[in-house]
């Protein structure tokens, strides 16, 4: 844990007692959000909890969850000749079935790493005669986002810009793993910032109809620590809720006004997740009446996926069913510079952050 | 990807403002989160403010970032 003054020293240490008291048969709690895993590594909060406490990381990752067929598409816009592809970085490494979006790139292809999805609007006016497409994928945080760069695009009369979409929504995945009797959780660290957008309640259903505890968690070692405890506490007392331990970020409601922009825009839909397949109603597609920024509607591409024999168990790994070490790939054939699964790709993916963080450090519960 | 950061509103135009990270000043847009006024600190998101935090813990949070970041 890294340096803090003694009274957040105290308060860790006293949290770290108390869930050592609170949980007397070993217990698996999901960390829904990749930034959660890399924070929880970073903090060493593996390594201070009582040894049945186990920590496993979900579906969090939208980089990792993101499936070939949409790498495969977006891949085969890139090689258009009219086409400026515009994409956050960590998305120019995951695999597709044939190639990524950096291997296009080193060929030529004009691929922009954009930080906000508003760059695009600014690379679609300076470049007129170009068809500008922006890889939109990300959950309930980034969404809105998009949503808003399709409105600002409208405003300005801007007709170049169009949007591939593959947004997720988490709460239907988080269905599809209580599910999953392999998956086994007794309880979820919930993500902050989606949290941040969405509020608490769609995440209702965890204790009401699953009988499952959750608490919403912020992203510094306390809060981890703090949410780990609560969780303790509602196992402990067999009274599943949804606590909040990210109150100066997460309002009941969330934000309503960029909930609003989303649903001005974006309407459920059925969507492929890697590694645990269709789920109803857990992606957004853009609504009829702005189809003209939607890239599948405007500017329609056949591709053909090939599905690829590997090793990778990334489907186990998003699931927390397996950790990435039990990969018999993992940091021999499949490295973060040369990926073989999605989970290897994106900083936040489980297998990147164990091969990062992981290995040497520690060895319980491999 | 979800990662958000921090961040003072030190000027503020129609929808768009200019913020203060870790004294780097860069633009976003209030689109997401239009009440937003001079001095407040919001989290930033993909180049919007996605929700109003106070000052307090924004200093928390930036301290964690820089630890994640290896530079604590
Ligand atoms: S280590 Fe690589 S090959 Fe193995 S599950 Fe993770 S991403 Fe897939």
């Amino acid at each position: 844990m890294p340096e803090h003054n003694n009274e957040t020293k105290e308060m860790a240490q006293f949290l770290i007692r108390e869930i050592d008291r609170l949980v007397t048969k070993p217990v698996r709690l999901m960390e829904v959000c990749g930034t959660h895993t890399v924070a929880i590594f970073r903090a060493g909060i593996r390594q201070l909890l009582p040894p049945q406490v186990d920590l496993v990381s979900g579906p969090g990752c939208p980089v990792c969850v993101t499936p070939d067929e949409y790498i495969d598409k977006a891949v085969a816009y890139a090689r258009c000749e009219d086409v400026i592809l515009t994409t956050f970085g960590d998305m120019l490494r995951v695999p597709g079935s044939t190639s990524s979006l950096g291997e296009v790139k080193a060929t030529g292809a004009d691929i922009r790493v954009v930080y906000s999805p508003l760059e695009s609007l600014t690379i679609a006016a300076q470049n007129p005669h170009k068809k500008i497409i922006f890889l939109a994928v990300g959950f309930e945080t980034t969404a809105p986002t998009a949503a808003a760069t399709v409105l600002a695009t409208k405003k300005q009369n801007l007709t170049n810009l169009f949007l591939l979409s593959s947004h997720k929504i988490v709460p239907p995945a988080l269905k599809v793993l209580l599910a999953d009797p392999a998956v086994n959780i007794d309880g979820f660290l919930l993500p902050g910032h989606v949290c941040a957008i969405t509020g608490e309640r769609p995440f209702d259903f965890l204790p009401e109809t699953y009988h499952m505890p959750a608490v919403v968690a912020g992203f510094e070692p306390l809060e981890i620590l703090r949410t780990i405890y609560r969780l303790a506490r509602q196992i402990h007392d067999d009274q599943p809720t949804i606590e909040n331990e990210y109150k100066r970020i997460v309002k009941p409601d969330g934000n309503p006004a960029a909930r609003q922009i989303l649903s001005e825009v974006y309407e459920p839909t059925d969507a492929v997740w890697r590694g645990i397949g269709m789920i109803p109603d857990s992606g957004l597609r853009m609504k009829e009446q702005y189809s003209a920024f939607d890239a599948q509607v405007v500017l329609p591409m056949v591709t053909k996926t090939i599905a690829k024999k590997t090793a990778c168990r990334c489907g186990e790994v998003l699931r927390g069913i397996i950790k990435p070490t039990a990969c018999q790939l993992f940091g021999k054939a499949c490295v973060p510079e040369h990926p073989i699964g999605a989970c290897m790709v994106s900083v936040e993916g489980s297998c990147a952050a164990w091969y990062k963080y992981g290995s040497g450090r520690y060895t319980y519960g491999t | 990807m979800c990662l958000a950061v921090p961040a003072k509103i030190i000027d503020k135009k129609d929808q768009m403002a200019v913020v203060e990270v870790n004294s780097i000043q860069r633009q976003v847009s209030l689109m997401l989160l239009p009440e937003a006024g001079i001095g407040d600190f919001v989290l930033i998101h993909a180049g919007f403010a996605i929700q109003a935090i106070d000052e307090e813990e924004a200093t928390l949070t930036n301290q964690l970032l820089r630890e994640m970041n290896g530079s604590a």
